[in-house]
């Protein structure tokens, strides 16, 4: 061992240090190989794909796939592409997270800083809403949004989803308050804030790393929902994840696995942007509040 | 009638009575000290003050005005918390202002009083700072601008120095005791520092259990304690406190006490009605101060007891040099000049000023009156 090396309390030569190393490069490899192949598949002509050269470069790099895959490509009955179902996904997920967030937001700070009786009950309900699958609730949330007259439309989608997401984000906001000082809403109080004045202007500019992690997961959750989208939203209405379904498992014509490549990165390229933009504030976020308490 | 009046206000959570018939009355411009250990209920006595809390039963007023049920922000009151509770979020001069903002101020008018304030704790240059970014000692000061500006009826301070190291904590109190001389405010402050209730008050509230133990000015608490529990918890180190007998010596009553070997010593009493006393046990009470050398004994005293007993233990603190002995089978701790020439081991001869002692009912732990 060298001099210059800092002495820690595990004691590797070298030849471990590269070997440990080489080992996290195979894995970090054997992780990526889905991705690589999924990029290396969306721009080859689909003779090349069927051709055997599954893992291969392509010979001849095209981004017809991603085009089709947007633009023509038929999705159940009509060859739209996959891109106004993209729009219909932005459209039901942003009011959902924002909404869900925001009621999340504002259960926690009353089940922290506006205590009252069986608050704790309360809010041991609310946290089931985490492990009820999905399936249990099918049939009852179709028969309320009939009832509601939503069903099949886009608003129905929205409910449902925030309903469902109550439960997670009242859970990291209330854990976050939890340990917000309470000193600080009773000055708010004596100062002459009210309610939503100290929501607003006390609790919420300092609720950054818990709102990002909130968002973040219920981004990813509604984004990636299948079965929800599958159930209560109907032909045009359909989600992304629903229409690259319908693309994939159309039964007729050729199998366009470039073009379904394409599709499911398309599919999945927002929420990758979202890690990639916030992903530092999420660990940060889930040390910071939600694992405590 | 006071400025703030507690009129026989309790406090109950659910079955349990936390806080037992409180009546206190605090005149316009007087420093009221709440001041017990922890869990007597003092904070929760000043959050009912705010309005933070309900009140069970009884009246609060301010100004003649009932403040039970009036919401913490129409009570014309400011407080200032131990965790200072500066909005993190939000610069230093916006802490000041928020209240002002609440409540309608125009904009030049909060800018004005938020400089007054800022210049009057000098603390000016940090304005535009977040609260994150400032020490303790400024935060403090921030905390407290933020309950001047309002130009309240009534302060309430919540144990405001208990996150303050030593030497801050003094130059806090000293300002603080300032503040009050300068603009002649009616404070109510919550401690369960005695120091600082001594030093701060000029009335104290000695609380316990939920009870107010003894309602007085700080001599009247420190002299004349009404129980062992004021006796000993107010001044530092405690009052002494020591079985003794009551007997008569030429009519009058002295306390009998033994010493470290067993035999016994006399000390004549300044309270003739202990006479009444006479056979019975007592538990006399001696504050470390008066108990001296001969040399330092109070001049002004009539009545000088003379004391020989073994020293155990001494402990030079600087300033003064803490004697201790064996005395009626406790251990009890003299207060002597540094100077005072004493050997752990030997025997001395103490002067006890009996004029400032004060003897205590063993059954009830009340103070025998005179």
């Amino acid at each position: 061992m060298s001099v210059a090396m800092q002495d820690t309390a595990i004691r590797t030569g070298r030849a471990v240090r590269v070997l440990i190393y080489l080992f996290l490069l195979l894995f970090a490899l054997f992780y990526l190989l889905p991705l690589y192949v999924m990029l290396v598949n969306s721009v080859k002509p689909l003779s090349e794909i069927t051709g055997g050269g599954m893992m291969a470069l392509p010979e001849v790099w095209t981004i017809e796939p991603w085009l089709k895959a947007w633009s023509t490509a038929q999705i159940g009955v009509e060859p739209t592409g996959l891109k106004p179902y993209f729009w219909n996904s932005i459209s039901m997920v942003v009011p959902a997270v924002a909404i869900s967030t925001i009621l999340g937001a504002l259960n926690g700070y009353v089940l922290t800083k506006w205590r009252f009786r069986y608050d704790t009950i309360l809010f041991g309900l609310m946290l089931f809403a985490c492990f009820i699958p999905f399936q249990i609730v099918l049939i009852p949330m179709a028969a309320v949004l009939g009832f509601l007259g939503l069903a099949g439309t886009a608003s129905g989608l929205v409910l449902v989803h925030v309903v469902y997401g109550i439960g997670f984000s009242t859970l990291y906001f209330r854990n976050y308050y939890a340990v917000f000082p309470t000193e600080l809403v009773r000055a708010a109080q004596i100062d002459g804030a009210s309610f939503f004045k100290i929501f607003w202007r006390i609790l919420l500019p300092s609720s950054g790393p818990i709102a990002v992690v909130c968002i973040i997961w219920q981004f990813t959750n509604i984004w990636n929902d299948f079965l929800f989208g599958a159930s209560f939203a109907s032909g045009d209405g359909a989600p992304m994840t629903v229409a690259l379904n319908n693309l994939v498992q159309s039964s007729t014509g050729v199998k366009e696995y470039n073009v379904h490549f394409a599709g499911a990165i398309l599919a999945a390229l927002p929420t990758l942007l979202v890690y990639i933009v916030a992903g530092r504030y999420f660990v940060r976020g889930l040390m910071a509040g939600s694992v405590k308490g | 009638m006071g400025f703030l009046d507690i009129d026989n206000t309790t406090k109950s959570y659910g079955a349990v009575e936390v806080l037992h018939k409180v009546d206190i009355s605090v005149e316009e411009g007087k420093f009221l000290v709440l001041v017990g250990p922890s869990g007597c209920g003092k904070s929760t006595l000043l959050n009912m003050i705010a309005g933070l809390e309900d009140i069970t039963s009884g009246e609060i007023r301010i100004k003649d005005v009932v403040m039970n049920g009036v919401h913490p922000s129409k009570r014309n009151i400011a407080m200032v918390f131990q965790s200072y509770a500066l909005y993190p979020n939000m610069t230093v001069g916006q802490n000041i202002t928020f209240g002002l903002e609440m409540h309608g101020t125009p904009k030049a008018e909060r800018e004005k009083a938020m400089h007054d304030v800022a210049k009057l704790l000098q603390i000016e240059q940090l304005l535009d700072r977040k609260p994150g970014a400032l020490s303790g000692g400024q935060r403090q000061r921030v905390a407290m601008g933020r309950a001047l500006v309002r130009n309240p009826d009534v302060f309430l301070f919540d144990e405001p120095l208990s996150n303050l190291d030593a030497k801050l904590r003094v130059d806090m109190r000293t300002e603080i005791k300032k503040l009050h001389q300068n603009l002649g405010t009616t404070i109510v402050y919550v401690t369960h520092d005695q120091i600082e209730a001594m030093t701060l008050s000029t009335r104290i509230a000695v609380m316990n259990g939920g009870y107010v133990q003894q309602l007085g000015t700080p001599q009247e608490i420190y002299d004349t304690p009404a129980n062992i529990f004021v006796a000993t918890f107010m001044g530092s180190p405690a009052m002494n406190v020591v079985p003794a007998t009551v007997r008569l010596a030429n009519g009058r009553p002295v306390a009998e006490v033994a010493l470290h070997d067993g035999s016994l010593a006399e000390l004549p009493f300044s309270q003739d009605n202990l006479a009444a006393w006479e056979g019975r046990d007592i538990l006399l009470g001696i504050r470390p101060e008066t108990i001296t050398d001969e040399d330092a004994a109070d001049r002004k005293s009539s009545n000088i007891a003379h004391l020989t007993n073994r020293i155990v233990v001494t402990e030079p603190a600087g300033s003064d040099t803490f004697v201790s002995m064996t005395l009626g089978g406790k251990d009890v701790i003299a207060r002597m000049r540094s100077d005072a020439e004493v050997r752990p081991g030997a025997d001395f001869t103490f002067a006890v000023n009996m004029e400032k002692a004060v003897a205590f009912d063993p059954a009830s732990k009340n103070r025998i009156v005179p």
